[in-house]
């Protein structure tokens, strides 16, 4: 069983010109877990990545897996499966000898071949030539690349896209499979919601810049309470509300009253004899949260 | 060395697992065939008298007086052979760029001077593979064609296999220059243009030029064209030379041609081979 080594970003930067695409990035990814590596279009995340795997050259900073940099791992493609820009073919070549060429080069045995296709359920398609694929297909050779040397490392970019449902949870379920063995796992998407099924940490950037890192339940925050209340006798409900001092407006499925405490509201409206139709606590979901730090109107 | 080892296997896989060598090899030995068998039947038939040279325009010069037509027939194999390797060098890298193929590449050896070296290594033994193709078509149909004519295709002379053998390395030194250009101009239509103008049209306008005065000749012995011409020792290019500048010996035509891929495939490596790849 492969065994997932600790990714390390320290203070990566990358500069383009005058631009900076990624400004003093630094945070860890451990193994036995799906880490989402998110932030909208354009923040830097698959400039990251590509300096993780030297592909990029970083103006300054080290990335490593186990504290070894990608280009100095003595066998690569058995340490860390990758799985970029879902483009990456000649059209005129067969999965099978596509996969096969990078086989040899790293050293694979040749029956990993099929092994892998069969893995991401290619198989059937496996002497079709790749510019025949579609999208969806196109993303699982991208995977089956990735598996090819059965790494202990994974690092995914926008593995979901041009998925169809099917594969999205098929995807998934293959994302915790892949952390429940003890691999390392990084994941990146600019949709929270694409990847909250599956992660168990998150790294948010915006702007080249580290904007949270944590488990992915502390984007659970409210950082406004409020709680719906409503009654068929608003007035009186209202009135009961400004009697104990609680601030509150007038919302479309009720009033939005300022507190994070729905018990301190039913024994007001049990104390002042009036008729509860809807109490509830409104939680910001994670998606606000993600959208709040990432800058809101950036994520489109 | 096991890395590089690997690298090569590759990048011979790269090759054979897609149909452009093929078509190139199809295209070059009909080609070749066509011109060294053509000629071969119509410069035989002058030479011993079954074609008049009257129903030849010679531009009143009479006969042609070729001295030996083989080696020049058998040499059509490079001198206009030679654009195939190079365009199988240039596919070799372009199309890495152009399919975006160098992440994968580089993530399965991310060592990528071990990488462009494996590739040139590669190209230079397929180009040779192109030589022997060339090679198969203007000795064995060019041979065949003066054979027909009564003149003697010299298969037994260890100059032919000389020249043969010459013919086998420039054809892998193009490829070679070939791969270095890729790099060196990574768009694969751009470098295809320059390639298909420089050797159809440019460098034998060039040459021509600089034949009619001696110092031009000389330097135009340096152009890549002429030097191969000259590593191969025979060409229907340096027939008519007016200024009879003396052409490169064979093994100083094969030091341009190698300098010419060396300097290519290194400027190349460090414009395009050694950026980042996004």
């Amino acid at each position: 069983m492969p065994t997932g080594a600790v990714i390390e970003f320290t203070s990566i930067s990358k500069r383009f010109g005058k631009v900076a695409a990624v400004n003093e990035l630094s945070f860890t990814v451990e193994p036995g877990r799906v880490t989402g590596f998110l932030g909208p279009n354009g923040a830097g995340k698959t400039t990251s990545l590509r300096i993780l795997l030297g592909l990029v050259a970083p103006t300054s900073g080290t990335a490593t897996f186990g504290g070894v940099r990608y280009r100095d791992l003595p066998n690569p493609l058995a340490t860390v499966g990758a799985a970029l820009e879902a483009a990456s073919f000649h059209p005129g070549r067969t999965a099978q000898n596509h996969l096969g060429v990078y086989a040899i080069a790293a050293g694979l045995p040749r029956t990993r071949v099929m092994e892998v296709l069969t893995q991401v359920g290619l198989a059937a398609h496996a002497a079709q030539r790749v510019g025949g694929y579609s999208l969806g297909m196109r993303q699982r050779l991208g995977l089956a690349y990735a598996l090819l040397g059965d790494p202990g490392v994974l690092v995914l970019d926008e593995p979901i896209n041009g998925l169809d449902p099917e594969g999205i949870r098929w995807i998934r379920g293959f994302l915790r499979d892949m952390a429940a063995e003890g691999r390392t796992v990084l994941v990146s998407s600019h949709l929270l919601s694409e990847v909250q099924q599956s992660v168990d940490d998150v790294v948010i950037i915006a702007r080249g810049e580290l904007v949270h890192l944590g488990p992915l339940s502390s984007l659970d925050t409210d950082a406004a309470p409020q709680t719906i209340v409503d009654s068929p006798n608003r007035e009186a409900l209202g009135a009961a509300l400004t009697a104990a001092g609680i601030i509150f407006s007038i919302g479309r499925t009720g009033l939005l009253a300022a507190t994070s405490d729905p018990a301190l509201l039913g024994h007001l409206a049990f104390t002042a004899g009036v008729e509860l139709s809807v109490l509830h606590r409104q939680k910001t979901g994670l998606e606000d949260s993600f959208l709040a730090l990432v800058g809101g109107s950036h994520s489109l | 060395m096991t890395t590089f080892l690997r690298s090569v296997s590759a990048e011979f896989a790269k090759i054979f697992t897609t149909r452009l060598w093929w078509l190139l090899a199809i295209v070059l030995f009909c080609y070749i065939g066509l011109i060294a068998g053509g000629l071969g039947a119509l410069l035989a038939g002058v030479e011993t008298g079954v074609i008049s040279p009257d129903t030849v325009n010679t531009g009143g010069a009479g006969a042609f007086g070729f001295g030996s037509l083989p080696p020049i027939i058998y040499s059509f194999a490079s001198s206009v052979g030679y654009v195939f390797p190079v365009l199988l060098g240039v596919l070799a890298t372009t199309g890495e760029f152009r399919h975006q193929t160098l992440t994968p590449t580089f993530l399965a050896t991310p060592r990528r001077g071990v990488v462009l070296a494996a590739k040139t290594v590669t190209l230079v033994l397929v180009g040779a593979g192109f030589g022997v193709v060339g090679l198969a078509a203007s000795v064995g149909l060019g041979g065949g064609a003066l054979s027909a004519f009564g003149v003697d295709a010299l298969l037994l002379d260890s100059e032919t296999w000389l020249q043969v053998g010459r013919t086998i390395l420039a054809m892998g030194l193009w490829a070679a220059i070939g791969v270095g250009f890729g790099v060196l101009v990574p768009s694969q239509v751009a470098s295809i243009v320059v390639v298909l103008a420089f050797t159809q049209f440019v460098e034998p306008l060039l040459r021509l030029a600089a034949s009619f005065l001696e110092v031009t000749a000389q330097i135009g012995n340096f152009l890549p064209g002429s030097a191969s011409d000259a590593l191969v020792g025979a060409s229907v290019f340096t027939l008519a030379n007016p200024a009879g500048a003396p052409p490169l010996d064979w093994w100083q035509g094969g030091l341009v041609l190698l300098g010419y891929a060396v300097v290519a495939t290194v400027i190349g490596y460090a414009v395009s081979w050694k950026k980042d790849v996004t």
